[in-house]
């Protein structure tokens, strides 16, 4: 960390840190953003909660067409992706960066017109999978608004919107970040560079290729490029950009190791987005393309294991911090299911696994474990600090704190195992030629155990939601060391 | 390594342009250019109308004629398309997988294993492969089932399979169960599906 962002980011008066005559950070902006963030995680997890009804038998709308399951599927994933994480790590931007470069973000207008741009995104998605305008690219099914093949219009251009926003967001945060280009950059920013950079490659790359200049098997090389990258160089970096930020600041003291730091940078920069294809291995894409991908996946475990003792390294000495500071608690967490997730991931992605789990529940559950219990629970930690500094008023309950993490965790942790489980079974299942009836009836039971584990998960957020609303009724005023929970013993 | 202009052309640019030239450039020239492989357009794929379209003109004749009119190459290609879109938008494809591996013992469940020429078409663009497998791979439905089957399953699947999870997609069909336009198209593609697939092509 260099001494002039780390001045800035633990200054004690950093809350009242200014540019010239004006204050260094826009809390409104900030707040906005977290109540879209907070806003579009309710729907994505009531979406998802309601798709889970219809594996039991239990759907609630079987006879409309604009609530179909598909639809809500569709919501489920992208309000996650692009409602809740460009949301919350947006808001956190524009709390990081300015801090770390001493400079104010482009302009408070274009803030507002990237808010109402995201806004538009998602609105116009929603109603557009309602309307049966999705695009078939996974996590990119944001309607093109053409019809297929030609130019002529159908929906509103999520696509070209999208593009728009990212543009402005880009441009948003690279002016503090060019203003202080002679700067040695802290690790935070390291990862929200190329992490804005990324996010408009990716974007381009997955949503036109594969829609307008490359049909099927290279396509698919594509979209499991455009999956991959969007996870692992747009969530990935931001996620740990804010781990790398909050995490010092939180335990007033510096990250354990620069060099684990550089490493775990650039590794993740060369290796993650060669593992692309892997999302389609024994496919008609080349074999020695899927090869590539595999080796380079496993290379990520590693990468994956210096920023996690980096982390953890950081944080012996104060493992006390883990029981009194709920924001280190959400943070670990996820940092456990982070390993956890990319340690599986070494094994899911060799073929000897992939021909059985595969087209299976696990991957399900994969996918969960990390957007859930990795990069939400991050979000939730930060969430967790800035709300009361935002509000300026203290946690209306630390019980309802409590209650949000262990639901989270306890749900969390059953629909991985159990979805696993399910995704072994079916794997087995299909390999020894069952009836795929039987197959289903299998899965039946573990498919109520996720519907279960889901709505743990939901009870913890509104546990958030309504603790966040009732924060700003509290008339107890915020203190600086409001965050840190009363030890158990007093 | 730690400013700004190293960030953003060296890791944000270059490690990005790497991976875009090892795993989308390279399947790209070897799956297009070096195996030659033919593209279809709609109009390709409908030259023929397929024996299961003429059939739901035949079954249902005022119904079809409304929807679609005559059976041609061009209510085909309209159908298909239609289909296609609706496969799209309802996410079937993330319930259905349309691809066959050559591991798990698929060829034995589903038929021959996919092939990269037989998705070099303008329905495939973008593929509809899928990742999850709710329900059966439908790569290899064409003429698997009745379109009879077909109406009774769309309208309930419950009707044909006991205890199928699949949602009824009853609203694309009217009260007396006769297909709407929606409903032929459906099952208009659905029973394409596997049509562009020829022995003897090989994956790369």
């Amino acid at each position: 960390m260099t001494a002039a962002s780390q001045a800035i980011a633990l200054s004690p008066t950093h809350e009242q840190a200014v540019a010239g005559d004006r204050p260094l950070v826009n809390y409104a902006i900030i707040r906005w953003h977290l109540f879209a963030a907070g806003f579009s995680l309710l729907i994505s997890m009531a979406a998802g909660f309601l798709y889970s009804l219809q594996f039991v038998g239990y759907y609630p709308f079987p006879d409309s067409e604009l609530l179909a399951p598909g639809h809500l599927r569709l919501i489920h994933t992208n309000f996650a992706a692009y409602g809740w994480l460009v949301n919350g790590f947006t808001a956190v931007m524009y709390y990081a960066v300015p801090r770390l470069t001493g400079h104010r973000v482009w302009s408070d207008g274009i803030a507002k017109l990237i808010f109402v741009a995201w806004s538009a995104i998602l609105f116009f998605s929603f109603t557009g999978y309602l309307a049966n305008r999705a695009q078939p690219i996974e996590w990119g099914e944001t309607p093109t608004g053409f019809r297929p093949g030609t130019f002529e219009l159908n929906w509103v251009p999520v696509d070209l919107l999208i593009v728009v926003g990212a543009v402005l967001l880009i441009a948003q945060f690279m002016v503090p970040l060019f203003k202080a280009r002679q700067q040695k950059f802290y690790v935070t920013l390291w990862y929200f560079t190329s992490g804005l950079v990324w996010l408009a490659l990716t974007y381009l790359m997955g949503n036109i290729l594969p829609e307008w200049v490359l049909p099927g098997a290279s396509g698919a090389a594509v979209t499991g490029l455009f999956i991959h990258d969007l996870v692992g160089l747009y969530v990935t970096p931001l996620g740990w950009g804010l781990m790398y930020f909050f995490v010092p600041l939180i335990l007033k003291k510096p990250i354990w190791s620069h060099s684990l730091s550089v490493i775990g940078f650039w590794a993740l920069a060369f290796f993650y987005p060669l593992g692309g294809v892997h999302h389609f291995l024994i496919s008609p894409i080349p074999d020695y393309v899927e090869f590539g991908a595999i080796t380079t996946t496993i290379a990520i475990e590693v990468v994956v294991t210096t920023v996690v003792v980096n982390f953890f390294m950081t944080l012996r000495g104060r493992w006390d911090a883990l029981r009194t500071n709920m924001s280190i608690r959400w943070f670990y967490a996820g940092a456990i299911m982070y390993f956890i997730t990319c340690f599986q991931c070494a094994f899911q992605v060799t073929w000897l696994f992939q021909k059985i789990i595969h087209f299976t529940d696990w991957v399900v559950g994969h996918a969960h474990m990390i957007m859930f219990g990795t990069f939400t629970f991050w979000l939730f930690g930060t969430i967790d600090w800035l709300w009361p500094r935002m509000t300026r008023r203290a946690w209306y309950s630390n019980a309802l704190r409590g209650w949000h993490f262990w639901l989270s965790v306890v749900g969390i942790v059953i629909m991985f195992t159990d979805l696993t489980a399910a995704g072994l079974i079916h794997g087995f299942m299909q390999r020894d030629l069952n009836p795929w009836t039987d197959i289903i009836a299998a899965e039946v039971p573990f498919w109520w155990f996720r519907t279960a584990a889901g709505g743990l998960m939901v009870i913890g957020l509104l546990c958030l939601l309504y603790n966040m609303r009732m924060t700003l009724k509290n008339d107890v005023p915020y203190r600086e060391d409001d965050h840190v929970l009363q030890p158990a013993a007093e | 390594m730690e400013r700004l202009y190293t960030l953003i052309f060296a890791a944000g640019i270059g490690c990005f342009l790497v991976a875009f030239v090892l795993s989308m450039v390279f399947p790209w020239m070897s799956l297009d250019s070096y195996h030659g492989m033919d593209y279809q357009t709609l109009e390709d794929l409908a030259e023929t109308p397929s024996a299961e379209f003429v059939e739901l003109s035949e079954s249902y004749p005022e119904a079809f004629s409304e929807a679609f009119g005559e059976v041609s190459s061009a209510s085909y290609a309209e159908a298909l398309q239609l289909g296609r879109d609706i496969y799209a938008g309802q996410a079937c494809w993330h319930c259905h997988s349309q691809y066959v591996r050559v591991v798990s013992n698929e060829e034995q469940r589903w038929g021959p294993p996919s092939t990269a020429q037989e998705y070099q078409n303008a329905l495939s663009k973008p593929h509809l492969w899928g990742t999850r497998r709710v329900g059966p791979d439908l790569a290899r439905e064409k003429g698997r089932k009745t379109n009879d089957w077909h109406v009774a399953h769309f309208i309930n699947p419950k009707n044909v399979v006991e205890n199928s999870i699949m949602p009824p997609y009853a609203y694309y069909f009217s009260d007396e169960g006769v297909p709407k336009r929606e409903g032929f198209a459906l099952i208009t593609y659905v029973q394409w599906l596997g049509t562009t697939y020829t022995e003897g092509s090989s994956t790369p």
